[in-house]
C-alpha cells in the first residue's frame, strides 16, 4: 500500500533533523496561526497563491528564493563546521552519509531553488514594467512555472524528514548514482525535484522569451531594450535550449534506476560519459543563465546610480549575445581529466578562455559608466562595486582553470570550489541582492533601510574572502571536494579560517533579515515612502509607473522614442504616462486554481513515485492531465477593469506626484 | 563601517604575510617531478599574464567609485558621455591580446603535458609499469612485470618514469598524486593512461580527486618514491607476502570497504587488469599498442559481474 | 516590432489584447524538438553496444514499419482536412476528420505498442542492452507524445460539440494541435530513417 515507505524510514535517531523538525513544525504552525487568527486565508488564496499578476508571482518567487537561502546556508555552515572540527582522527559531529546528503542538498538547493527562484522573481519583476507590457504573454503558464518550482523545493524539503537524500552531490554523476551503488531513495528525490522544478523553468524560459518578443511598448526596437531585458532574453534563450537536455540527462538516469536500463551503467553497454556530456550542455549554460541576469542588474543599477547613461549600450548587447552563444561550446572544461585528446581539450579550453573577453568587456563598460559620473553610495550601490572586485578574481581563476593542463592539478580540488563561489556568491548573489534592493520601493512603495543593508553588504563581502580565499590556498595544498574529514594537519588552521567567514556571511544574512524587519516597521516614514513611483531618478519604464504599480502596470501603454525612455521623456517634458487618459477598458487574465492543483498533483506524483507508491501516482497523473483539460475548456478566464476604475486609480497617483512636486 | 572594512583588510594582510611561509608546503606549487613542475610554471605563467588586467580593474573599481562620488564636486561631470571608440577598442583589445597568448601556451602545454604523452624521460629510460584499479573505496596497484600488487601504497624509484594505465571496477574516481603533477579519471570497462615521474625521495598523498560515495573520505594512498636499491628491496618485501590475488582473493578485495589498511600481494593473476576492463566489455579489452579490441581469455569469465 | 509611433492607442491596445499563443506554442515545440535531438544523440552514441545481444538487424521488419509509417503519414493529411473545414467553420466536418485522424493515430500507437511486446517476450527489452535502452526509449517518447496527441484530439472533438462556432481561442487550439501532430510526423521520419532503416542496412 505504501511501496517501499515504512515507519523506519522517518529519521528519529538523528537529532539534528527531529530538532530541526521540531523548528520548522512550531513555525509553521505559527505562521499557519497567523494566518487563521488574521483571517488572512481568503485574501492569500484568492490575491496570492491564484494569481497571475506576475508582480505577485515575483514577490512569492523572491519568499522561495530566501527559504532556500536560509536552508543552503545552513547546509553551508554545518560542513564548514564539520570541516574545522573533522581533522587527525575526529570524525567530527556529522557521520559520512549525512556529511554526503548535506553537500547534495546544498548544491541542488543554492543552484535551483535559491538562485534560479531568485532570477526568475526578477524577471517576473522588471521585464514586463521595463518593455510596456501589462504582464507576461502566458500568465496562466507563469502561476504554473511557480507552483512547479515551489513544490519541488517542497519535496526536496520531504526528504529531510522522510527517508534520505542524495549522496551523490549535486550533479548526480552516475554508476555512483545508479542503483547498484545507490539504492536509497535518495537519488529518486533528487531526480523528482529537478525533474520538477525543471519544467517549470523550461516553461518560465518560453514565456518570456515570446513576452520579449512580442509584447514591447510600441517604439522599443530591439536596440532599444533596457539591458537588464536584454539579459532575460539571453537567459530565456539558453533556458529553452538548455533545460530540454537536462530534462533527458536526468529522465535517463531515472529509466535506469526505475526499469534497469542501461544508459550511464557499467555494465549492459552503459556510458558514464554520456551523461557528464548531456548534464554539462546543461550545465554550463545553466551558469550564464544565471550570471547574465545579474549582468543585467547592474547595467540598470550603475547607471541609475552614477547618474549617467550605461556606458557603451551596443558593446554590452553584443557581448551578452557572444556570452549565450559561446556559452554552448565549454562543456568539456568540466571534465578534462576524462582522457579526451589534447585537440579535444585546446578546443575546449580556448573557447572557455574567449568568454572572459565579452565579459570583460562588461567590466569595463560598467568601470567606464562609473566615469565621470556623480556615484551615489547607496547600499545597492555597495553590491555592485563589490561585485566588481570580487568577480574579476573569480573570473581570472576560472580562465586559470580553463588551460586543460593546469586543471590536471586544480580539477575537484577545493580551488574549483573557491573559484564557482567566487562568481556564484561574487556575480550572481551580489547581482540579484542589489537588484532586491534596487526595485524593492518599486515593488512595495517603500525603500529597504540603508544602513542595515550597508551592514549586509559589509559581512557578506569580508565573510566571503574569509570563507573562500583559504579554499583557494586548500587546492594549491592538494585538497579535494567533498572530503568529510581528512588527515592532513597543514589544511586544519585554513578551514578555521573558512568557518569564520561563514560565521561572518551567517551574520550578513542575519543582517539582510534585520533590514527586511526594520524596513517593514518604518514603511510609512516619509523619507522612506516612495510615492513618485521614481525614488532613484530612474532610466526605464519601470519607473513611469506608481510604485507599486497598478494590476494593469500602464493605464495607456507608453511610447517609446528612445533608449532609457523614460529619462528620455523627463529630459524632454514628455508625459510618458499620459495622465489624463482618455482611459480605456483593461483587458485583464483572470486568477485561477489550476497552477495550484498541477504543483500540488506533481507533488504528490513526486511523492510517489520516489516510495514506489504506484496507485498514488497514478491517481496524481490523472489529476494533472484532468486539471490540464477542464483549464482549457474554462471559457471565464478574463475580465476588463473598467475606464472609469482606471481612470480612478490613475488620477490617485497623478494628485499624489502633484502633492510631491508641491513640497 | 570604514573601520570594519580596514580591520578585515589588517587581518587579510596579516595571513598574507605568512603564505610565503606557508607556501613552500602547498603541494601543487612545491612539485616533486618534472609534470608537477611544468604545470607549476604554466600556473604562475598565466596568473601573471592575467594579472595585468585583473590588478589595473580592480584598482578602477575603487578607485572610480571614490574618485566620482557624490560628494565629491571637484570631479568632472559628463551626464551625457556613454560613447568612446578609444576606449571601447582597449577594453576589447587588451583583453584579446591577453587571451592570445593564453591560447597559444594552451595548445602547446596540452599537447606537452597530454598525460598520455610518454615523458621525455621515457626516450633513454624504460618506465616502470603499473596497474591502478579503483575499488569501492581503496587503490590497487599492480607491478604487471614484477608479479606483484599492492593496496593503498605505490613505491616507484626515484627518477625513473612511471606509466600508469587506470580503470575502475567500482564508480568513478579520480586518481591523483598532487606532488607529482596530473590526475585522470578511473572509470569502469574503460583505461585512462598517465606519465609521472618522482626527483625527489619522500612520502607523498595520493588521493581520489572525484567523490565515489561513503568511503570517499578514507580513500588516500601513500607514494613512496624511494632511490633504485630501497625499491629492488621494496619489491623483494611484497614479494614474501603470503597473500595472493587470484579469483578467489580477488572478490573478497573488491568488496566495498572503508579506511583499508595497506596490503601486499606477492602473485597476482597474470591478466587480471585487463579481465576487470574486459568484464564490462563483453570480455573485450583494447590492446594498448595497436588500440585493436582483443578477447581476453579468463578465470573470472564466470565471475559474477556486480549487478 | 517595431511600430509606427503614429498608431492609434485604441489600435495598440488592440495588439496587446492578441495574445501570442500559435508563436509560443511553436517556440514551446522548438524546445521539444532539443529533446528529441537529445534522444538522437544519445542513441547515436549507444547504438551499437548490444552487450552481447540482439542487434536492430535481427530485432525490426520493415512490414509493420511501413504500416506505422503510413497510417502516421496519412492522419496528418486528414488532420489537414480538419483544418480547412475549420477555417471555412464547418463543425460537424471538423469533428469527422479529427475523430478519422484519432484513428489513425491508435492505429499507429497500437501497431508499435504490439512491437514492443513481441521484442520483450523475446527478450529484447529495454533493459537487455544499452542499444535497447535507447531503442526503446527514443521511440516510445514519441509513442508518449502521439498518445498525447491522441487524448487532445478527443478533448478537442468534446469542446467541438459545445459549441455553434470556432471562436479564436478555438481556432488556435486547432492550430496548435496541427502543429504538434504535423510536428510529431517529421520527428517519426527522422525515426524511421536513422533508427530503423540506419539498423537495417
Amino acid at each position: 500500500m505504501l511501496g517501499r515507505l515504512s515507519f523506519a524510514d522517518i529519521p528519529l535517531d538523528v537529532p539534528i533533523l527531529v530538532g530541526t523538525f521540531i523548528g520548522v513544525a512550531i513555525a509553521g504552525i505559527a505562521v499557519l496561526g497567523l494566518i487563521t487568527y488574521f483571517g488572512k486565508w481568503g485574501y492569500l488564496w484568492k490575491e496570492w497563491l491564484t494569481s497571475v499578476d506576475h508582480k505577485r508571482l515575483a514577490v512569492m518567487y523572491v519568499v522561495v528564493a530566501l527559504l532556500a537561502l536560509v536552508r543552503g546556508f545552513a547546509d553551508a555552515i554545518m560542513m564548514r563546521t564539520q570541516l574545522a572540527l573533522a581533522y587527525a582522527g575526529n570524525p567530527g559531529y556529522l557521520p559520512p552519509h549525512h556529511y554526503d546528503q548535506i553537500f547534495s542538498a546544498h548544491g541542488t538547493i543554492m543552484i535551483f531553488f535559491m538562485a534560479m527562484a531568485f532570477m526568475t522573481a526578477l524577471f517576473n519583476f522588471v521585464v514586463p514594467l521595463q518593455i510596456g507590457a501589462r504582464d507576461v504573454a502566458f500568465p496562466f503558464l507563469n502561476n504554473l512555472s511557480f507552483w512547479m518550482t515551489a513544490v519541488a523545493f517542497a519535496l526536496i524539503n520531504v526528504s529531510l524528514f522522510i527517508g534520505e537524500f542524495s549522496q551523490c552531490g549535486w550533479l548526480a554523476y552516475p554508476p555512483l548514482s545508479e542503483n547498484q551503488f545507490s539504492p536509497g531513495v535518495g537519488v529518486d528525490y533528487y531526480i523528482w525535484a529537478v525533474q520538477i522544478s525543471g519544467v517549470g523553468t523550461l516553461l518560465t524560459g518560453v514565456n518570456f522569451f515570446v513576452t520579449i518578443v512580442k509584447m514591447r511598448a510600441p517604439g522599443m526596437t530591439w536596440m532599444k531594450i533596457p539591458v537588464f531585458t536584454w539579459t532575460a532574453f539571453c537567459a530565456s534563450v539558453l533556458i529553452m535550449i538548455a533545460f530540454p537536455v537536462l530534462t533527458v540527462a536526468i529522465a535517463l538516469l531515472g529509466l535506469d534506476r526505475y526499469f534497469g536500463m542501461h544508459f550511464f551503467t557499467n555494465d549492459g553497454g552503459g556510458n558514464q560519459m554520456l551523461y557528464l556530456s548531456l548534464i554539462w550542455t546543461w550545465g554550463h549554460p545553466e551558469v550564464y543563465i544565471l550570471v547574465i541576469p545579474a549582468f543585467g542588474v547592474f547595467s540598470e543599477v550603475v547607471p541609475a546610480f552614477s547618474q549617467k547613461p550605461i556606458f557603451g549600450y551596443a558593446t554590452m548587447v553584443y557581448a551578452t549575445c557572444a556570452i549565450m552563444v559561446l556559452s554552448f561550446v565549454v562543456w568539456v572544461h568540466h571534465f578534462f581529466t576524462m582522457g579526451a585528446g589534447a585537440d579535444v581539450n585546446a578546443f575546449f579550453g580556448i573557447a572557455t578562455m574567449i568568454i572572459s573577453i565579452p565579459t570583460g568587456v562588461k567590466l569595463f563598460n560598467w568601470l567606464f559608466t562609473m566615469y565621470k559620473g556623480r556615484v551615489e553610495f547607496h547600499a545597492t550601490m555597495y553590491w555592485a562595486v563589490g561585485f566588481m572586485v570580487t568577480f574579476t578574481i573569480g573570473g581570472m581563476t576560472g580562465v586559470m582553470m580553463a588551460i586543460p593542463a593546469a586543471d590536471f592539478v586544480l580539477h575537484n580540488s577545493l580551488f574549483l570550489i573557491a573559484h564557482f563561489h567566487n562568481v556564484i556568491i561574487g556575480g550572481v548573489y551580489f547581482g540579484y541582492i542589489c537588484g532586491m534592493n534596487f526595485w524593492f520601493p518599486k515593488v512595495f512603495g517603500f525603500k529597504l533601510n540603508e544602513t542595515w543593508g550597508k551592514r549586509a553588504f559589509w559581512c557578506w563581502f569580508v565573510g566571503f574572502y574569509f570563507a573562500f580565499v583559504p579554499l583557494y590556498v586548500l587546492g594549491f595544498e592538494g585538497m579535494t571536494r567533498r572530503l568529510n574529514h581528512y588527515s592532513n594537519p597543514a589544511w586544519h588552521p585554513w578551514l578555521l579560517i573558512a568557518e569564520i567567514g561563514a560565521v561572518m556571511i551567517l551574520f550578513g544574512i542575519v543582517c539582510q533579515v534585520t533590514q527586511l524587519y526594520v524596513s517593514i516597521r518604518d514603511m510609512n516614514l516619509a523619507e522612506n515612502r516612495d510615492v513618485t513611483g521614481d525614488p532613484w531618478n530612474g532610466r526605464s519604464l519601470e519607473w513611469s509607473t506608481s510604485s507599486p504599480p497598478p494590476p494593469y502596470n500602464f493605464a495607456i501603454v507608453p511610447h517609446v522614442h528612445e533608449f532609457d525612455a523614460f529619462m528620455h521623456d523627463k529630459e524632454n517634458g514628455i508625459d510618458t504616462r499620459q495622465a489624463g487618459g482618455p482611459y480605456q477598458p483593461i483587458h485583464m487574465p483572470k486568477n485561477t486554481a489550476a497552477g495550484f492543483l498541477v504543483g500540488a498533483f506533481s507533488f504528490v506524483l513526486g511523492f510517489a513515485a520516489i516510495w514506489y507508491i504506484w496507485w498514488l501516482a497514478a491517481i496524481a497523473l490523472v489529476g494533472v492531465f484532468a486539471t490540464v483539460i477542464a483549464r482549457s475548456a474554462n471559457q471565464d478566464v478574463d475580465y476588463y477593469i473598467p475606464a472609469e476604475e482606471v481612470a480612478r486609480i490613475e488620477n490617485e497617483h497623478s494628485r499624489k506626484l502633484m502633492a510631491q512636486a508641491a513640497e | 563601517m570604514k573601520n570594519k572594512y580596514l580591520k578585515g583588510a589588517a587581518r587579510l594582510a596579516g595571513l598574507a604575510s605568512v603564505l610565503p611561509l606557508a607556501g613552500c608546503e602547498w603541494d601543487i606549487l612545491d612539485p616533486k617531478g618534472p609534470v608537477g613542475d611544468q604545470l607549476k610554471t604554466l600556473i604562475v605563467e598565466s596568473t601573471v599574464a592575467m594579472l595585468i588586467v585583473v590588478v589595473p580593474t580592480i584598482i578602477m573599481a575603487c578607485y572610480f567609485a571614490w574618485k566620482y562620488r557624490q560628494t565629491n564636486t571637484e570631479a568632472e561631470y559628463l551626464p551625457k558621455w556613454c560613447h568612446s571608440n578609444k576606449i571601447e577598442a582597449a577594453i576589447w583589445g587588451i583583453p584579446t591580446l591577453i587571451i592570445i597568448y593564453l591560447a597559444v601556451i594552451t595548445y602547446q602545454t596540452c599537447h606537452s603535458l597530454d598525460p598520455y604523452r610518454p615523458l621525455d624521460a621515457e626516450a633513454t629510460t624504460k618506465p616502470l609499469e603499473v596497474e591502478v584499479v579503483a575499488l569501492d573505496w581503496k587503490w590497487l596497484f599492480i607491478y604487471p612485470d614484477e608479479g606483484i600488487a599492492t593496496v593503498n601504497q605505490l613505491a616507484i624509484p626515484v627518477n625513473k618514469p612511471v606509466h600508469f594505465v587506470i580503470t575502475s571496477d567500482a564508480v568513478m574516481n579520480s586518481f591523483f598524486i598532487p606532488r607529482l603533477g596530473s590526475m585522470i579519471y578511473a572509470m569502469a570497462g574503460m583505461q585512462t593512461q598517465l606519465h609521472l615521474m618522482a626527483t625527489e625521495a619522500g612520502d607523498y598523498l595520493g588521493e581520489s580527486a572525484n567523490y565515489s560515495g561513503r568511503g570517499f573520505s578514507d580513500m588516500e594512498f601513500r607514494t613512496l618514491a624511494m632511490p633504485q636499491d630501497q625499491y629492488a628491496a621494496w619489491v623483494e618485501k611484497v614479494r614474501s607476502s603470503s597473500d595472493q590475488l587470484d579469483d578467489q582473493t580477488y572478490p573478497r578485495l573488491a568488496a566495498p570497504s572503508e579506511a583499508e589498511p595497506v596490503k601486499y600481494y606477492s602473485h597476482v593473476e597474470p591478466n587480471l587488469f585487463d579481465q576487470i576492463v574486459a568484464k564490462y566489455n563483453n570480455g573485450m579489452v583494447m590492446d594498448k599498442s595497436t588500440g585493436k579490441m582483443i578477447h581476453v581469455q579468463s578465470a573470472m569469465s564466470d565471475m559474477n559481474m556486480k549487478e | 516590432m517595431a511600430h509606427d509611433t503614429t498608431l492609434s492607442d485604441a489600435h495598440a491596445e488592440h495588439e496587446h489584447h492578441e495574445l501570442p499563443t500559435v508563436f509560443g506554442f511553436w517556440v514551446y515545440l522548438m524546445t521539444d524538438c532539443i529533446i528529441f535531438g537529445s534522444l538522437f544523440a544519445v542513441f547515436a552514441v549507444l547504438r551499437n553496444q548490444f552487450a552481447g545481444g540482439p542487434t536492430g538487424k535481427e530485432l525490426f521488419e520493415i512490414s509493420g514499419l511501413a504500416l506505422e509509417t503510413a497510417l502516421l503519414l496519412i492522419s496528418s493529411i486528414t488532420y489537414g482536412f480538419g483544418m480547412i473545414a475549420a477555417h471555412k467553420g464547418q463543425i460537424k466536418s471538423v469533428q469527422m476528420w479529427l475523430a478519422v485522424t484519432f484513428l489513425l493515430g491508435l492505429g499507429f500507437v497500437f501497431l508499435e505498442l504490439r512491437e514492443f511486446a513481441h521484442m520483450i517476450a523475446d527478450g529484447a527489452g529495454p533493459d537487455r542492452s544499452a542499444f535497447l535502452s535507447a531503442f526503446f526509449t527514443l521511440v516510445s517518447t514519441h509513442g508518449l507524445h502521439v498518445s498525447c496527441g491522441l487524448v487532445w484530439l478527443v478533448v478537442m472533438i468534446v469542446q467541438l460539440s459545445g459549441v455553434s462556432a470556432i471562436n479564436e481561442r478555438m481556432m488556435n487550439k486547432l492550430t496548435m494541435l496541427s502543429l504538434f501532430w504535423h510536428f510529431l510526423d517529421i520527428v517519426w521520419i527522422c525515426v524511421f530513417t536513422y533508427v530503423y532503416l540506419a539498423s537495417m542496412i
